[in-house]
């Protein structure tokens, strides 16, 4: 993981650095890699039917806490996840990279002020047996500088066809 | 043609055999549409939940296989299913996936209907008779509800829902609610759509059965350390009871009587004392027992399954597609309990599911083994050397056995050649 400059003011370079390499990890299903990314207050969010409202009222697609994600981790590990064995292979590219500034903030959720906030839009495409998935839209990330890198204590990945069906996602999104 | 044949001449009496049913059952697009017509279209069918439209004009759109409609509470509270289809021209009248509204308006030629399907109003009226075209939106004849769960049959004529259902389900619906401290289930967390290359039977024959649990989902009850597996083996207590019209059940209570009160919830009192007290002011001393005996894992042909604490409804799309729909179970006056329920279901059911994805690629793995067209047929006999009748006349078996799969494939033969439901 590349060390940053300045401990508490993360640069648009360096939030890019951290995001293509979580992209890169979840793609190359180096699943320790992307779990060592998460901070412990960690929340893995995506959402159905929308924006996302209340998790705590609301049906999610995935909604993972720390201990969760790591569960989430150890199933995909023990090679009989099923959905992704064999692997899907993953490529995905993220554009549209925005930084949180003091005058303009994206999501509902509160940012802790150790964090910097981010939004990216993604498209994600996956080959599996069943065949080709396109998968299309907008995260938001908190990012935390903390001993000279970064880790992201939330990622919610807001999917464009949340509101419809949607084909099995068992990779790490 | 024989007797046995269907009136296109499917041979089902052949393809649906005790013991086995045919591969092309699964694939085939003249036995799909045959299933429509004579399933869909005309036995009772799970479509919704009274809690989805909780107030007066509320409506939400659902469908009937591959149909759509509109869910709809009107003013006076009564809950109507409109076929979703304008009666002028045929454009779908509304494209809103719920709100409130009292009448539809068709964009395309400005056609307004009343939520209960009646015409109200339409552009240049000089253009018909002074009687109108008389044209109201298609209403599905029967719409009939079970502690909320909103059933609809799409044939004029037929047996009652409460036949259908018949009184062991209607029992285990009751069980259900009677969770509630306020006896009311709500189904208010809205759905996850999960898309499986897999046709229909599929997903219900799965739920109906014991066994896969311990090999399919292996890699989930190992990394979250769990006792479930334990409930799907050989030496489980868990009873699988074919309850009649295409209905299973897996009775889980075995095991949870042997075990503390909320085990099923995976919880105890320290846990939920909240929902505790509530189902104690309730119950008085009778709670522990309803608390022990916990929610039904059932299924209710041909689309429903109550799975403990998330509910899975299937909609068929083609012989190859399947959608299911799921959301938590939600009790009314039960917040700290829902909140569990909640986090459970997301985190098991849905396309990232650490179940319901393996599980569709286990249904996607069979429609593609399928294509091969030998040994020709899928074997169902498992548990008919050891299955019984029990002193309430149900074939019951252990939980590992397709007893749960043969109840179903027995009502659907029943459907699909005699086109008549079943006695109940």
């Amino acid at each position: 993981m590349s060390t940053l400059a300045d401990e508490t003011q993360l640069s648009l370079r360096d939030v890019e650095r951290f995001l293509y390499t979580e992209a890169r990890l979840a793609d190359e299903h180096d699943y320790d890699g992307w779990e060592s990314l998460w901070t412990q207050d960690a929340v893995y969010w995506v959402p159905a039917n929308g924006e996302g409202g209340d998790p705590a009222r609301e049906m999610s697609v995935i909604y993972d806490n720390r201990s969760r994600i790591a569960t989430r981790i150890r199933q995909l590990k023990t090679g009989r996840r099923y959905a992704q064995t064999p692997p899907s292979r993953t490529r995905r590219l993220l554009s549209n990279i925005e930084m949180q500034t003091d005058a303009r903030r994206f999501g509902a959720e509160p940012v802790p002020a150790s964090d910097v906030e981010v939004q990216a839009n993604f498209l994600i495409v996956e080959s599996r047996s069943a065949g080709m998935n396109f998968l299309a839209g907008r995260a938001t990330y908190h990012l935390r500088p903390a001993a000279g890198e970064i880790r992201m204590s939330f990622k919610k990945v807001v999917l464009i066809n949340n509101d419809r069906p949607l084909p099995t996602m068992s990779f790490l999104i | 043609m024989q007797a046995t044949e269907s009136a296109t001449g499917t041979p089902y009496e052949h393809l649906v055999q005790r013991e086995r049913v045919h591969g092309s059952l699964y694939t085939d697009e003249q036995i799909f549409a045959e299933e429509l017509a004579r399933i869909w279209y005309t036995t009772w069918v799970f479509v919704g939940h009274l809690s989805e439209v909780p107030q007066p004009n509320d409506y939400v759109r659902k469908n009937i296989g591959p149909q759509e409609v509109i869910m709809t509470r009107d003013r006076d509270g009564d809950i109507h299913l409109l076929l979703n289809r304008c009666a002028h021209r045929g454009s779908i009248i509304c494209a809103e996936p719920r709100g409130n509204s009292s009448a539809f308006r068709c964009p395309y030629h400005g056609w307004t209907f009343r939520n209960t399907g009646k015409l109200l109003g339409y552009p240049f009226r000089q253009g018909y008779e002074r009687t109108g075209p008389g044209l109201d939106l298609a209403e599905v004849p029967r719409v009939r509800s079970y502690q909320g769960f909103v059933f609809a049959s799409l044939s004029p004529t037929g047996r009652s829902l409460e036949q259908h259902l018949g009184p062991a389900a209607a029992a285990e619906l009751d069980r259900l609610a009677g969770l509630s401290p306020e006896g009311e289930l709500i189904l208010d967390c809205g759905w996850v759509t999960h898309q499986f290359g897999a046709n229909w039977k599929l997903l219900f024959e799965n739920d109906a059965d014991g066994y896969h649990p311990q090999f399919a989902h292996q890699s989930i009850f190992s990394a979250s350390h769990s006792p479930i597996g334990d409930l799907y083996t050989d030496r489980s207590p868990v009873v699988a009871r074919d309850i009649g019209n295409g209905h299973s059940l897996r009775d889980m209570r075995p095991v949870y009587r042997s075990a503390h009160p909320l085990s099923w919830a995976a919880a105890t009192e320290s846990k939920l004392p909240d929902y505790v007290a509530s189902m104690r002011a309730r119950y008085g001393d009778e709670a522990d027992q309803v608390l022990t005996d916990g929610p039904p894992n059932i299924m209710i042909f041909p689309n429903l399954a109550i799975m403990d604490i998330h509910i899975s409804a299937f909609q068929p799309v083609a012989p190859n597609l399947s959608l299911q729909h799921v959301t938590a179970v939600q009790f009314k006056g039960a917040p700290d309990l829902n909140l569990r329920q909640l986090q459970q279901t997301v985190a098991s059911v849905g396309p990232a599911g650490m179940f319901l994805a393996d599980d569709a690629e286990m249904h996607e793995r069979v429609q593609r083994g399928l294509a091969a067209r030998q040994p020709e047929w899928v074997d169902v006999r498992r548990g008919l050397n050891r299955e019984h009748t029990d002193d309430q006349g149900f074939t019951v078996s252990t939980v590992t056995d397709e007893t749960g799969i043969r109840a179903f494939w027995r009502e659907y033969l029943q459907l699909m050649t005699t086109g008549e439901m079943s006695a109940a």
